[in-house]
């Protein structure tokens, strides 16, 4: 997954927990990445058409920018279910988090040819717990109880 | 979470190359799959190019699985995969040959992007692996550059055809 479509996921859950656009350095926070670096990207975002950045207010994608953002949440929710389903990875969130940069979409698709997912995908992911809500497996139980704690 | 495509650790890269295991086994249960399937004799042709497949990505795969070994991970065996393939077949199959062939052809070409983003991210990296980083890109260059002769052989079948 390229760096823009990175940033459209992370503008889109951002988005669904706030109600609202996306402050910068928020989607900075979840990126790991600088403020100028986040604003420097925003306003490519911007230019491209994805993303409407307005001073104060924070970022809101434009109709465009969220299909992208959807393609790019529905490939990170293959590989986390893959991560689960195929290699029964227990960290799967900490390993997808760090494939999704190298995994393209069109691998995530030949992935997805062995994984049992849900037809409402992405739309079942849980932006706030960061985790497809329909994933059911020991794994997830373990990263609920941790929140808890 | 980061935004670096840059292989950070042995546990990452021997996540990648399990990947890639999966990746050929996919194609070659697939390939399998197909020739099976048909309802109607596979032309010559393409029963010879769906063995070449399954052979290639045989030979890809124990390629992938000494570099593993290597790194002390576990590899994803074949026979953990073929189920799992055939348990989804029959919601991806292809109806006829022109979908045989293209269905090949994808292989061909998400295996040829995986390697690529793979080495690419090999090469941004600055961590020290514990198996020799000159081996590790040379096998999966040649990994890559098969894949691409692979792209241009069902290419060239596909245009045949029409």
């Amino acid at each position: 997954m390229n760096t823009s479509d990175q940033y459209l996921k992370v503008i889109y859950l951002v988005q669904q927990v706030e109600d609202g656009p996306a402050s910068t350095g928020r989607i900075a926070d979840m990126l790991d990445v600088s403020p100028a670096s986040a604003n420097e990207m925003i306003g490519k975002l911007q230019e491209r058409g994805f993303a409407d950045h307005e001073k104060y207010k924070g970022v809101s994608l434009t109709e465009e920018g969220i299909v992208r953002a959807r393609d790019a949440l529905q490939t990170y929710c293959i590989i986390e279910r893959f991560l689960i389903e195929v290699l029964e990875v227990e960290r799967f969130r900490e390993e997808a988090k760090t494939l999704e940069t190298v995994i393209d979409s069109t691998v995530a698709e030949r992935l997805d040819t062995i994984i049992d997912r849900e037809s409402q995908c992405p739309s079942c992911f849980a932006p706030e717990a960061d985790v497809c809500e329909l994933l059911e497996c020991d794994a997830v139980e373990s990263v609920d109880s941790e929140m808890a704690d | 979470m980061s935004i670096t495509r840059a292989v950070g650790s042995d546990h990452q890269l021997a996540r990648l190359l399990q990947i890639g295991m999966v990746l050929e086994e996919v194609v070659e249960a697939r390939a399998y799959k197909h020739a099976q399937s048909m309802e109607t004799e596979p032309e010559a042709e393409i029963l010879a190019l769906l063995e070449d497949a399954a052979e290639e990505s045989a030979e890809h795969r124990t390629k992938l699985e000494s570099l593993v070994d290597k790194l002390e991970a576990e590899p994803v065996p074949f026979d953990q995969i073929e189920p799992l393939v055939e348990a989804q077949y029959g919601q991806t199959k292809p109806e006829d040959f022109d979908g045989v062939l293209y269905d090949q052809l994808c292989n061909e070409e998400t295996a040829y992007k995986f390697y690529d983003d793979v080495i690419t991210a090999i090469e941004a990296s600055e961590t020290s692996f514990s198996i020799d980083r000159h081996h590790l890109v040379t096998v999966l260059s040649g990994i890559r550059e098969e894949e691409a002769d692979g792209v241009e052989e069902v290419t060239t079948m596909m245009e045949s055809r029409q």
